[in-house]
């Protein structure tokens, strides 16, 4: 435990205008399990960047110690063959291989100049039993769910002789159990001599894995707990990483709900051609004027479907049913139309789905509602600049400018973008699908102020999430999904985490 | 000398926008040098934005095509085509010019919908539709022109469009050479410097990076060099040609469109990320639609200032526009990933490409030489680009 196995030694590293990491020191001791905690854009992923060689060496300031040695990785074969692994924030796997050709993709196992298929697959079924995933290693990862994905980039780590594994955010995207299920796994390797830096925002989960802490702010390292001493609690990790203490991260609303519905779905059933099943089944529910509906269920139940075939993502599935919006019927062939009728969809998936990352932050908040800041079909350049910097100063989005690239910009970031983006659509009914994954605790609790300001405001919420504690929070009522129907509606007075998981496990 | 480091800066920071000019610049030196000014010469430079004018309206369309992830083969021979449709509607059944030019640019649009509908409703890639495109506008082609052999253009006024100049203004005799000319070129550099200005200030004003000023009076006042000595150039000869103008009223609404419109947004919305486009309520089959069909439009444009130029419809009308026109648009920085490539410098692409035939031909250079040097520079632009993209991540 003396020396210890990774030293970063005063690192700075600067973007054109942001200093992301500023003289960051950072320890890690040999076979524990160390997490990094702080804000969005706080400086994490940076660090493990540098660290893995993303940012080779030379276009950072500072010193790499791993074993005692210095070390100058450009690039991240280089950190990968001192025996550093690690799992990015977005899952790097190819959809369309199979599950042993990605655990040895680049790596491949040879006889020769030919791979050796039979070895590969032999190793395969090995290194998935140390990780505990039951599949055939011949499926294809893109048939396989998000929790199992997470399960074979690890396995993919440990193929690698793996020393020290690095995983950002690995349960982001995971729902309760299977993120239980990573955890214990993280223990078991770690207990084989593993040693494991986590990325989370989920604080219960740093409480109850981290051997250590290091909260970084600003780019900058505030402190490192040491959880053994009985050093870390929630409070304690809130204070330093947002600098003062939240109360109650689930604000309360002073308004009920009035009794007018405004958004009504009937008998909703969605066929998918390209996946050939249906996956929504006589789905009904109802939302009323300045609710927040609560959609709580397991992953792939079937909740996002609902959103997208609600929201006329028509070429992908065959409807049916009934939607209405102030008691008229409505039929939405395209997203367009449901925008008209004044319905937002904020995306989980906001890589794939909710963001141009190539274009900048201004005009990813403008995208789906430039009308307004046109005339006559020509846009208003600076009307635009305006609005984008209303929304950076109120959803508080960490950039330099308006004008910096969203690819730029940390994960959390980028979800307050996408976020924005919806906000100025003015919608009267707004889904969101998961809108903290990824989101630190202050951020958090200013998007839960924020929602429960739009409802106050007559807006009515559809909130998807998988965090049930956030279900609980926020919702004014519930629904359980489960395959694809409703498994049970609960009012908010009457449902609990067991309640709930009884019905998605139904 | 606080000026020379900004400068240093400045160029650095955006080698992937100014590169294209300076190699123009370059090819363009070198050409001046190697045919002892000839190539700078009155004539040739008229000549030169001539030949490039039919190449650069399809280069236009070309980099929307492109910038939403698809690729249009078919342009050059439905160019050939309708330059033959044009001159058989001249020549036998004797429409008048006008509504010979409006008929054919309604087939291009027609055409161009045609595409849309293959790529949109059937889904197939555009490539492969395109390509169909490419076959049977051929055929087309050559059937129209079967019976007679080449078609030759006795009409004056619709060979003008290829080979015409604007007319001088009578009581602009005292400037020197053509006086409307020079005119527009000092209009124009008027209303750069004003716009640049006005731009300037907004963006200081909303407290926004700027070029340092001594930068930005030196990029205004090489810019009205440009446009200064071009005219000047020009005026020493015919003036402004026909063509010279339909390529920069092109250009100019093509160029407003994609950087001021919501529809401009929208296109580079769909190339930067199409599902995302669809998901906040964009009609990606729409843009789709508008992309192509522009590029209809346009192979019809392309096809009449060419079939003018020549003042005759070929059997081979239109062969390898298309390459050159994609050609043009990589030169000029478009990426195939999607979602980036301007105007502007598509049509810088397209002179930088016929710079270099025109200079070649100049020198007398052997055609296959030709053909190799201008693989090799189309290669050097599309390595700068990447290259230059990827450090400015
Ligand atoms: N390639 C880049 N170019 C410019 N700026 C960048 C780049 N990558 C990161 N940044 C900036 O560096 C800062 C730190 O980003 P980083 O991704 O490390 O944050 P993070 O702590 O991982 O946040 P999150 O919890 O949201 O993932 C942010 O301000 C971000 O905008
Ligand atoms: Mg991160």
């Amino acid at each position: 435990m003396d020396t210890p196995i990774l030293e970063m030694r005063n690192i700075t590293k600067t973007f054109p205008g942001v200093k992301a990491l500023d003289n960051v020191s950072f320890r890690v001791a040999k076979g524990e399990i160390h997490c990094l905690v702080g804000e969005n854009g706080a400086g994490k992923s940076t660090l493990m960047k540098v660290l893995s060689g993303v940012w080779p060496y030379g276009t950072y300031e500072g010193e790499i110690l791993f074993e005692g040695e210095v070390q100058r990785f450009r690039g991240i074969a280089d950190s990968e063959r001192v025996g550093i692994a690690i799992i990015y924030q977005e899952l790097a796997l190819v959809p369309e291989m199979t599950v042993y050709e990605n655990i040895f993709l680049g790596h491949e196992v040879r006889r020769g100049a030919t791979v050796d298929w039979n070895e590969t697959v032999k190793r395969a079924r090995d290194i998935l039993r140390k990780v505990r995933l039951d599949v055939n290693p011949a499926t294809k990862v893109k048939d396989l769910g998000v929790g199992k994905q997470q399960l074979v980039e690890i396995a993919k780590a440990l193929s690698k002789n793996v020393k020290l594994l690095i995983l950002d955010e690995p349960t982001a995207a995971l729902n309760e159990t299977e993120s239980e299920n990573l955890l214990n796994l993280l223990r078991e390797l770690n207990r084989q001599g593993v040693t494991c830096i986590m990325i989370s925002h989920k604080l219960k989960e740093v409480i109850s894995i981290a051997d250590t802490v290091t909260v970084l702010r600003d780019g900058r390292t505030v402190c490192t707990l040491d959880a053994r001493k009985g050093e870390v609690s929630e409070p304690v990790l809130i204070k330093h990483m947002v600098g003062r203490e939240i109360e109650n991260i689930y604000p309360r609303r002073q308004r009920k709900p009035s009794d007018q519905v405004v958004f009504e779905v009937r008998n909703w059933s969605a066929y998918s051609p390209t996946l050939g099943r249906q996956i929504l089944r006589d789905v009904s529910f109802h939302v009323k004027r300045g609710e927040i509906v609560g959609f709580a269920g397991l992953m792939g139940s079937g909740r996002t479907e609902l959103a997208l075939s609600l929201f006329g993502n028509a070429p992908r599935y065959q409807v049916k049913g009934e939607i209405r919006m102030d008691g008229q019927p409505k039929q939405f062939h395209q997203p367009a139309d449901a925008v008209a009728a004044g319905l937002a969809y904020v995306t989980e998936d906001r890589k794939a789905k909710g963001l141009i990352l190539i274009q900048d932050v201004k005009s990813n908040i403008t995208l789906a509602n430039l009308r307004e800041i046109a005339r006559r079909g020509v846009v208003n350049d600076n009307a635009e600049v305006k609005v984008a910097n209303e929304y950076r100063v109120s959803l508080n989005i960490k950039t330099p400018s308006v004008e910096q690239k969203v690819r730029n910009l940390s994960g959390g970031n980028q979800q307050k973008v996408s976020l924005a983006k919806w906000l100025f659509v003015k919608p009267r009914v707004l889904i969101l699908d998961e809108p903290t994954r990824g989101i630190d605790v202050g951020a958090k609790f200013e998007i839960y102020t924020l929602m429960n300001r739009l409802v106050e405001q007559g807006m009515s919420i559809v909130m998807i999430s998988s965090e049930l504690p956030e279900v609980l929070g926020m919702s004014d009522r519930v629904y359980v999904v489960a395959a694809g129907r409703i498994a049970g509606e609960l009012p908010i007075e009457a449902a609990t985490q067991e309640k709930i998981m009884e019905l998605a496990t139904g | 000398m606080s000026f020379v480091q900004d400068l240093q800066k400045v160029l650095r920071e955006n080698v992937r926008e100014y590169g294209m000019y300076i190699a123009l610049f370059v090819i363009m030196a070198i050409f001046a040098v190697l045919t002892n000014g000839l190539f700078l010469s009155s004539r040739n430079i008229s000549n030169l934005i001539n030949q490039t004018g039919y190449i650069a309206v399809l280069a236009v369309g070309m980099t929307l095509v492109i910038v939403i992830r698809h690729i249009d083969l078919s342009v050059g021979f439905l160019a050939g085509f309708l330059g033959a449709v044009a001159a058989i509607a001249l020549v036998q059944w004797k429409l008048p010019v006008p509504a010979v030019i409006a008929m054919v640019l309604a087939m291009g649009t027609l055409a161009g919908s045609i595409t849309a509908f293959l790529v949109t409703y059937f889904g197939i890639p555009a490539f492969v539709a395109t390509l169909a495109g490419w076959l049977i506008y051929r055929g087309l082609l050559q059937l129209a022109t079967a019976a007679t052999g080449t078609i030759i253009i006795p009409n004056e006024s619709f060979n003008a469009i290829g080979n015409g100049y604007i007319p001088d203004l009578p009581f602009l005799g005292f400037l020197p050479g053509h006086g409307l000319t020079l005119l527009l070129g000092i209009v124009g550099i008027v209303l750069l410097v004003l716009s640049q200005i006005k731009g300037r200030r907004t963006k200081l004003a909303y407290g926004f990076e700027v070029l340092p000023r001594e930068i930005f009076v030196l990029k205004l006042i090489l810019l009205s060099a440009i446009i200064g000595v071009v005219c000047w150039v020009l005026a020493g000869y015919n003036g402004l040609s026909w063509t010279a103008v339909i390529v920069l009223l092109v250009v100019g609404i093509y160029h407003f469109v994609t950087t001021r419109t919501v529809l401009g947004r929208h296109i580079y919305a769909v190339g930067g990320n199409p599902e995302a486009a669809e998901l906040s309520g964009i009609s990606v089959r729409k843009i789709t639609y508008v992309v192509f069909a522009s590029m209809g439009f346009l192979s019809a444009l392309s096809g009449i200032l060419f079939t003018s130029r020549l003042q005759s419809a070929t059997t081979t009308a239109g062969t390898l526009f298309e390459l050159d026109a994609i050609a043009a648009a990589y030169v000029g920085g478009v990426s195939a990933a999607g979602g980036v490539g301007s105007v502007i410098g598509s049509l810088i692409g397209a002179l930088v490409m016929s710079s270099l035939s025109n200079g070649m031909n100049l020198m007398q250079i052997d055609i296959s030489w030709q053909y190799i040097i201008r693989g090799f520079v189309l290669a050097a632009a599309v390595i700068f680009d990447a290259t230059t993209r990827r450090r400015g991540r």
